[in-house]
């Protein structure tokens, strides 16, 4: 199981605030069903899609495969330097 | 209510209105625009009813309006629209304006004449002073030779021609030549004119061969271009002169200059004569142009006046001419006092109408007060789905494919959100999101000033009316790209990649490629916290293999419950129409299909992300995660599928087995019940009711099933049953159809991969292609090589990816609401609600004329 708790909990409850929080502070009058439904569908949306992404990284099964090229630039730019030997 | 998410409940009301009172009510509901009024007398030719004469008069003065509008144009006088409309004016204010009108018209054409018989005359004086010009430099070729003898004349003529063959006086007709010297006395004579330039060279050659080479034409062209004054063209003409001899062959020269429309003009022989004729022709012309200059000053005075009020007497006049044709649709009542209409009417503005109908009378000063009744009917009535700017578009997409049945659940207010989110996840980048998205906002902030600006630009249009969406959708799309982790097909690296180099030196230089293990510490243990990791985007080799296994889920997952929330919507239909025996027959079976295989296959893909890791013990580890598409293939055709490696296992999770089988027999039992259960229990109700007379309300569920819940509460109409026979065919239509759609549309939904994937490759082609060309030049030459680069790259971004990709995906996402998600709950059997309102009329133009 590779799930972090932070990111998870955090974004969790920050779609959850657009979708559960938002709809109940909306100011009631006519379209208030309306805002309520777009917003609800935006987070669930979101959320599922931001989800899906995390848990297909969650377990990879496979690694990157990077040329030698994009591993030096890697190792330079994203500050990974490359072992010496 | 008043919400979206059904149409609005509507009445048939009679109107009762005193024959007095009912011009000024009917203006005061045009204002309103809430009320469908029903042609009442559908048999009755347009001529023959009541109010054709007012009608007709409307359209009179249409017409004038129109003559006057265009002549308004003509002169590109600006015509002053300040978007107010006024009220319907009084009938008897109808005199008024029809009078003002004819007036305006009558002065119009009077000074139009005036100034066409003006500049006729102009234009003859012109061309006449053209050939009194021209023709002396003919006549001043032969000073020096004699001047009483044309025979002179005319061989001077001839060899000056010779001498400057091809100057700019244009050929002769030299096959007189040797005849003319033959001759001695001969009676020269000659015509002048003016003719248009293309006709020329026939002419030349008709007169040649009419009169057989025995005449003699110059010709010089006039340089300056010369007013039509019929429809004040410019046109090109030339001035030509004719020798000749004889009676006969000037009656012939006449009838061909006759017949090729060239003006003939006396020009006197003398040279004296002909000073003094063009003297008086060109004071005749000064005095002719100040003529017109007034006669120009005045209708141009006359139009100014008028293009101060023309929106304002257009709109007037549309407003009583639909209020007449809306008249025309009334009954007489046998007193000849009052009228009669029935209109469909929003149950929720009743009290505004009644408002209105009392406004209307005080404004007539009508004492008795109109009645608005409620009728009871079992017509289907009509769909209205009160939008605002907002939800318009939207509305407008689904309406595009159907109107929706009366009361059925509009799609409109859940497309709001779905249809941008799946545009996005097909559309999915920041930096193109971005552009739209910008686009889209300058749409809305200019609103009112775009708005108010009316083109006939129909991509515009489409695109104007749907700022909205462009707006949604390029939100939407950058999230998606945020997660995707795409901008331009670069990605951005916020939170640190969460996979680590760990190799030597010696190791990367002796590699060509290099493939990270997520079973080592290469991999951090925990995902990058926000989309997807940026170490993919360089991982050029084998990032496909690893975002299509992504890509291809989160299709599937989306559809899956896309098509789960259409048929749940069903269920909100079936409880609202009161139809107990599609809920149990069809919504129950439908989504107990859809749950156990697709939903079943969603929920394995979430298994097969969890269970299987690089890092754990052997039976779950990456070499021996199982294919869910052959495990689902495998499950359908009731296999034992290979385990994926050796000692592996073939199932993820202990009784898979046992649950795919129970799975699989749920769904096979489920299309039995979809196909036979309602109507075996249709024939089962009817077999009673012969048995025993039945109580309406059964009767009238059954009838309510039988067409598909069309009519809420009892739908009288379609009292004729349907045959037993056509409601099983129906039946097995529906059920084949949502059984081999379910696959079909599951697999359909692969096209949010297939889309994406072909978006962000596209990206990348152009990245590489194109703009790193420019990227990769150094020096000051580079500078500029970028610059030009950079534009064709931005050229290219906009115009491919940006607007045709975001069409191709606007298209496939508006397939995808259409066909997949609506097909599961959405009859769109009804029609829409057309209120009389000016508002459209006057927006539409002459859209009254047209329903005429």
């Amino acid at each position: 199981m590779g799930a972090a708790v932070l990111p998870i909990l955090f974004f969790t409850s920050l779609w959850a605030a657009v979708g559960i929080g938002g709809s109940i502070i909306t100011p009631h009058g006519p379209q208030r069903k309306l805002i309520q439904c777009i917003l609800m569908l935006t987070a669930g949306c979101c959320w599922l899609f931001w989800l899906c992404c995390y848990m297909a990284q969650m377990n990879p099964l496979i690694g990157p495969r990077l040329s030698r090229r994009a591993i030096q630039i890697i190792a330079d730019s994203w500050d990974m330097p490359i072992k010496e030997g | 209510m008043g919400s979206l998410f059904r149409s609005e409940e509507m009445a048939l009301c009679q109107l009762f209105l005193q024959s007095e009172a009912a011009y000024a009510c009917v203006s005061e509901l045009g204002e309103l625009g809430l009320v469908q009024f029903r042609d009442l007398n559908p048999d009755v030719n347009a001529f023959q009813r009541k109010f054709v004469n007012e009608v007709r008069r409307c359209d009179e003065m249409e017409r004038k309006l129109r003559y006057l509008e265009k002549e308004i144009k003509k002169d590109g006088i600006p015509m002053l629209d300040t978007g107010e409309s006024p009220e319907a004016p009084q009938p008897r204010e109808m005199i008024d304006l029809e009078a003002t009108f004819e007036k305006l018209e009558n002065e119009l054409r009077e000074v139009n004449q005036n100034a066409e018989a003006l500049k006729r005359n102009f234009l003859e004086l012109t061309e006449l002073k053209h050939i009194l010009r021209k023709t002396q430099v003919f006549f001043d070729e032969q000073e020096g030779g004699l001047n009483h003898t044309t025979e002179s004349m005319t061989r001077a003529l001839i060899t000056d021609e010779v001498r400057t063959a091809g100057a700019s006086m244009g050929p002769v007709q030299l096959g007189f030549m040797e005849k003319s010297i033959e001759r001695e006395d001969y009676l020269p004579c000659f015509v002048a004119g003016v003719i248009s330039r293309e006709k020329l060279p026939a002419f030349e050659r008709m007169l040649w061969r009419a009169c057989r080479g025995n005449v003699f034409l110059r010709q010089a062209m006039i340089e300056s271009p010369l007013e039509d004054p019929t429809n004040g063209d410019q046109v090109y003409k030339s001035v030509f002169i004719i020798f000749f001899q004889g009676d006969q062959l000037k009656t012939r020269v006449k009838k061909i200059c006759e017949g090729f429309r060239a003006t003939l003009y006396p020009c006197p022989e003398a040279p004296a004569d002909r000073r003094e004729m063009a003297m008086g022709v060109m004071t005749r012309i000064e005095d002719l142009n100040t003529v017109l200059g007034q006669t120009q000053d005045h209708r141009h005075r006359v139009l100014v006046a008028a293009a101060k009020n023309l929106k304002n007497w257009f709109v007037k006049v549309r407003k009583i001419k639909a209020i007449y044709h809306t008249l025309n649709l009334f009954n007489l009542d046998v007193t000849q006092k009052c009228l009669i209409a029935e209109c469909w009417v929003p149950l929720l503005d009743i009290e505004t109408i009644q408002l209105a109908l009392r406004r209307g009378t005080e404004r007539s000063g009508s004492s008795v007060p109109p009645i608005l009744n409620r009728m009871q009917t079992f017509e289907n009535p009509p769909t209205y789905n009160r939008t605002n700017k907002f939800t318009k578009a939207f509305q407008a997409l689904i309406d595009a494919y159907g109107v929706a049945s009366y009361r059925e659940m509009n799609p409109a207010p859940y497309t709001i959100i779905t249809f941008p989110f799946l545009f996005a996840v097909m559309f999915g980048d920041l930096g193109h999101g971005a552009i739209m998205a910008l686009f889209g906002l300058w749409m809305i902030r200019k609103e009112k000033g775009l708005a108010a600006q009316k083109t006939d630009n129909e991509i515009w249009n489409i695109f104007f009316g749907g700022r909205y969406i462009i707006f949604l959708m390029g939100v939407f799309s950058m999230y998606t790209g945020l997660i995707y982790n795409d901008i331009f097909s670069k990605s951005l690296n916020i939170f640190g990649s969460h996979w680590h180099l760990s190799y030597n030196k010696s190791t990367v230089w002796n590699n060509k490629y290099l493939q990270l293990s997520p079973a080592t510490s290469d991999y951090e243990g925990t995902p990058y916290p926000f989309g997807m990791d940026p170490i993919w985007q360089v991982a050029s080799s084998n990032k496909i293999v690893f975002q299509n296994a992504y890509k291809m889920k989160i299709s599937i997952i989306f559809g899956v419950l896309h098509m789960i929330f259409g048929v749940i919507m069903s269920w909100h239909n079936h409880t609202y129409f009161r139809n107990r025996l599609s809920l149990l027959y069809e919504f129950i079976p439908q989504l107990l299909f859809l749950v156990v295989l697709f939903f079943y296959l969603v929920l394995l893909m979430f298994i097969k992300w969890n269970r299987y890791a690089a890092t754990n013990e052997f039976p779950m580890t990456e070499a021996c995660a199982p294919s869910i598409l052959i495990t689902f293939i495998d499950m359908v055709l009731f296999k034992k599928s290979k385990p994926p490696g050796l000692h592996c296992n073939t199932y993820m999770f202990a009784g898979q087995s046992f649950f795919q089988t129970v799975f699989v027999l749920i769904a096979l039992a489920c299309i039995p019940v979809m196909l036979l259960g309602k109507p075996i229990k249709i024939m089962q109700a009817r077999k009673l009711a012969n048995v025993q007379p039945i109580t309406g309300a059964s009767d009238a569920e059954v009838g309510g099933m039988s067409n598909g819940g069309g009519s809420h509460g009892g739908g009288g109409e379609h009292h004729d049953e349907e045959e037993m026979s056509e409601i099983f065919i129906h039946q097995g239509i529906h059920t084949i159809e949502y059984v081999l759609g379910s696959v079909s549309h599951t697999a359909s939904y692969l096209r949010l991969w297939a889309l994406s994937l072909a978006h962000a490759q596209l990206a990348e082609v152009l990245w590489s292609m194109v703009l790193s060309l420019g990227l990769n030049k150094e020096g000051w030459l580079g500078g500029i090589f970028l610059t030009v680069v950079f534009a064709f790259w931005a050229v290219l971004t906009v115009g491919i990816l940006v607007l045709m990709e975001g069409l191709s995906a606007f298209l496939h996402t508006l397939r995808l609401h259409w066909v997949e998600f609506q097909s599961k709950f959405y009859m769109g059997h009804g029609y829409a609600f057309q209120p009389f309102s000016f508002d459209t009329i006057i927006e539409n133009g002459g859209a009254v004329t047209e329903t005429e």
